[in-house]
């Protein structure tokens, strides 16, 4: 006796159909899994045992093979249990064969037969319905992500048993109510009044913003650079539905959504700490390769705290991501891409013992070390930072002053205005924003008044800008008239970009 | 007399011309000093600019003025060559084509502190570099209070520019007050730890230096201005930031709110004076006058 369940498995964001074929044969009672299954499936076994004991059913005694195919696969995780142990059932006649073969079944067993959750049920969902699955079965967990797919019923069980009964006919489920929308409110999220102080670095994150730049804070601990970064994920201009769905993706993958969570409708803001590893930030590990900090921080902001303490290796890890937008893991037998489209904020002390250019604690460092430290802000990854701004520390009352400024609202609003426009200016260009425009498009893109072409030309002189340097002037301008309103880069506008340049501690 | 090592290294011993005076009213007396650069014959009313080897730039901003402008005023400026506050008051000599002596706890042909080998260079060139040690004497530890002593014999008056509480500039101040010299103390930021030793010295009497002009009234001598560039821009913004930052080096954020100017008019002025060499953007940020005679 033979039967087939569907189930999906992941490659990255993609992934393939999977007949998950159970055949139950006189013999000893035995119970084998084929078809590549890593080690992680081979437990399966144990768990489909268990959870089909527990609801109740008699285990077959019967030599039972499940072969999951197609076979060239490598499949990895415990998202087959419920599969497997729906179509064990199906072939020993309990339920209908007919009947499971109309939906498609992600799930992992718990030893007692409930279903947990697992990760990627939106990504898979989509595979499945694009294979023309019309339902999918999923643990009630995760039954808000499947149900973002369009044309695609959803079958939530919290069971073995109720999804055996369900099959059998004998009880209806209850629908998954959709999502609120908006689940991400905007009541919640850190607004930029709350930054006392500073006009300075205020300007420079609403350039940021309206650029898609990366940017370098520097300061003292204590100035709020962690606070200035999260309020920069608040004033992007909201996702599309395009974009919040891939988002949404990958972080089902990871494992991030909540279970109430529908769409993730609010930009990411990722804060991996410098200990952590180059697989960590780009993705990698055993097995299927996970999305790493990276490619969660997609459409949102990376926030790299003490930049200078990463290991260069992680760090130039980063740069496929930020020349390409995604990150390609290369294994033996296939290779995953995981879009990472961020923006950098990378943020360090001036020194070692964070006082140096403090106007009130002097700096302990010995003078060598002060210049290593600030070697370590050098490198691919700042050549790719236009904008650099100092975070003081506070002093004393400002910490408690009432609010002042714009609101990240006013700011946003104005944010969105200056994306429209580069939006308009660049069509087909291939760059998203000013940040993206390459060098040779620079003159005929950022479109620099004669005036403005001179002042670049004298700062070139006076302040010893190197021609990179001057390019990410030249776009930190434009993004400033954007800001402006104004049709042409005038003089005003590098004049200002350029009291926001990074000093390169080689010159 | 000229010594191995380097050729151009002068031997001055009590009994030479070029052994001042002034280098008899220290106890002990030196018995020989070497000399590298001008001769001490030609330095004219010296100046001490002492301090902390680990400033803020409030310090390093001061010190340097501080010795521009006297130098500017005919007064050599003298120091230790040490990082900091020290290194800052050469500078500010040098930049101004004033004097400047160096007094090494080292023989005058080791660089000390070897990260200083550069403006060592400049001071054997265009000033006097003199040490009590032998040539190729490494610098130690208990050579420093030896050459303190040196520096207060030299100096006329000696200005103490930010120092800790246990810091060598204020054994230079008491052993200058032993050879009856006068001992000035540029005031500090109440809460810095910078400030304890000039605000000790000046409760018990220093005199209070603010500028170049506190230090030359004791020495009977005039201010100089000297003729640089005329600060008064043509653009009222940039004048108005001009203004903003002879109250002191400041960020951005902070020369906006002293000039009244919006943030970005702000920017666009300060780059302008930068690219013009007016100010310059320094470590946090801060921006300072490049030429503070003038202002």
């Amino acid at each position: 006796m033979i039967a087939r369940a569907e189930s999906v498995a992941l490659v990255g964001m993609d992934g393939h159909r999977i007949d998950v074929e159970v055949s139950l044969a006189p013999g000893l009672p035995v119970f084998t899994i084929v078809g590549l299954p890593d080690p992680s499936i081979q437990e399966a076994r144990e768990r489909v045992r268990a959870a089909v004991q527990s609801s109740g059913e008699d285990w077959p005694l019967k030599r039972v093979t499940v072969n999951l195919s197609p076979a060239h696969l490598r499949k990895a995780g415990s998202g087959f249990d419920l599969a497997m142990a729906l179509g064990l059932l199906a072939a020993a006649g309990r339920i209908a064969h007919e009947r499971l073969r109309e939906v498609c079944v992600l799930g992992e067993l718990s030893l007692d037969g409930s279903v947990r959750r697992i990760r990627g049920v939106l990504p898979a969902s989509i595979v499945a319905s694009r294979a023309g699955a019309r339902a999918v079965m999923v643990p009630v967990a995760n039954a808000r992500e499947a149900a973002l797919v369009r044309g695609l019923d959803v079958f939530a069980v919290e069971h073995l048993q109720q999804a055996v009964r369900f099959l059998r006919g004998e009880c209806e489920l209850d629908g998954v109510p959709p999502a609120p929308p908006g689940s991400g409110s905007a009541l919640d999220e850190p607004d930029l009044t709350d930054v006392r102080g500073n006009s300075t670095a205020k300007r420079v994150i609403e350039i940021t913003a309206a650029g898609g730049h990366n940017v370098l804070m520097i300061g003292a601990p204590g100035g709020g650079k962690t606070m200035l970064a999260r309020r920069l994920a608040g004033i992007l201009p909201p996702m599309t539905e395009r974009e919040a769905f891939e988002v949404t993706r990958i972080h089902s993958i990871a494992g991030l959504l909540s279970d109430d969570g529908g769409l993730v409708d609010r930009r990411p803001f990722r804060a991996p700490h410098h200990s952590g590893s180059t697989t960590g930030l780009v993705g990698g590990g055993s097995g299927m390769p996970h999305p790493g900090e990276a490619s969660l921080a997609h459409r949102g902001v990376l926030f790299l705290d003490e930049f200078g303490e990463f290991r260069r290796e992680v760090l130039q890890a980063l740069r496929q991501p930020m020349e390409d937008g995604g990150i390609t893991i290369v294994r033996s037998r296939w290779a995953v891409t995981y879009p990472a489209r961020f923006q950098l904020v990378a943020a360090s002390n001036p020194c070692a013992c964070g006082h140096f250019g403090d106007s009130l604690r002097p700096c302990v460092c010995a003078p060598g070390r002060v210049m290593a430290y600030q070697e370590r802000l050098t490198g691919p990854i700042v050549d790719r930072i236009d904008l650099q701004v100092e975070i003081p520390r506070l002093a004393r009352g400002q910490l408690f002053a009432a609010p002042e400024g714009d609101s990240s609202a006013t700011v946003a609003q104005r944010v969105a205005g200056a994306r429209e426009v580069q939006r308009a200016r660049f069509g087909e260009s291939g760059a998203a924003s000013n940040a993206e425009v390459r060098a040779a498009d620079i003159e005929r893109l950022c479109l620099p008044t004669a005036a403005a072409r001179a002042v670049l030309e004298r700062a070139i002189e006076g302040l010893a800008l190197s021609a990179r340097g001057a390019h990410r002037v030249m776009r930190v301008a434009r993004t400033i008239a954007d800001l402006g309103g104004e049709e042409q880069t005038g003089s005003d506008c590098v004049e200002e970009a350029l009291g926001y340049r990074v000093l390169d501690a080689r010159e | 007399m000229s010594v191995d090592g380097r050729a151009d290294v002068r031997v001055a011993r009590r009994r030479d011309a070029e052994f001042l005076d002034c280098l008899r009213e220290i106890e002990p007396v030196p018995e020989t000093l070497w000399v590298l650069g001008r001769d001490l014959r030609a330095l004219g009313p010296c100046v001490a600019i002492v301090g902390a080897r680990s400033p803020t730039p409030y310090g390093l901003e001061v010190a340097r003025g501080l010795a521009s402008d006297l130098a500017s005023a005919g007064v050599c400026v003298v120091s230790g060559m040490a990082r900091g506050i020290d290194a800052a008051a050469h500078e500010g000599a040098l930049a101004a084509r004033g004097a400047t002596v160096a007094v090494l706890g080292s023989g005058v042909d080791v660089p000390y502190p070897a990260m200083n080998r550069p403006l060592y260079e400049r001071i054997a060139r265009n000033g006097t570099i003199v040490s009590e040690f032998a040539p190729g004497t490494r610098a130690r530890k208990f050579h420093f209070p030896r050459r303190n002593r040196i520096i207060a014999a030299l100096a006329s008056a000696v200005v103490v520019v930010q120092a800790a509480r246990r810091s060598g500039a204020l054994g230079t101040a008491g052993l200058a007050l032993d050879a009856g010299r006068e001992v000035l103390a540029v005031p500090g930021d109440v809460r810095s730890e910078l400030s304890v030793g000039p605000h000790a010295l000046l409760r018990d009497g220093a005199k209070l230096c603010a500028c170049a002009g506190d230090v030359l009234d004791g020495l009977h001598l005039e201010l100089i201005r000297p003729a640089g560039q005329d600060p008064k821009r043509s653009c009222p913004q940039e004048a108005a930031v001009v203004r903003a930052l002879a109250a002191g080096p400041a960020r951005a954020d902070q020369i906006a709110a002293r000039a009244e100017l919006d943030h970005p008019a702000a920017m666009r002025a300060i780059a302008r004076l930068e690219i013009a060499g007016i100010v310059a953007r320094g470590p946090g940020g801060v921006y300072r006058r490049r030429e503070i005679g003038g202002a």
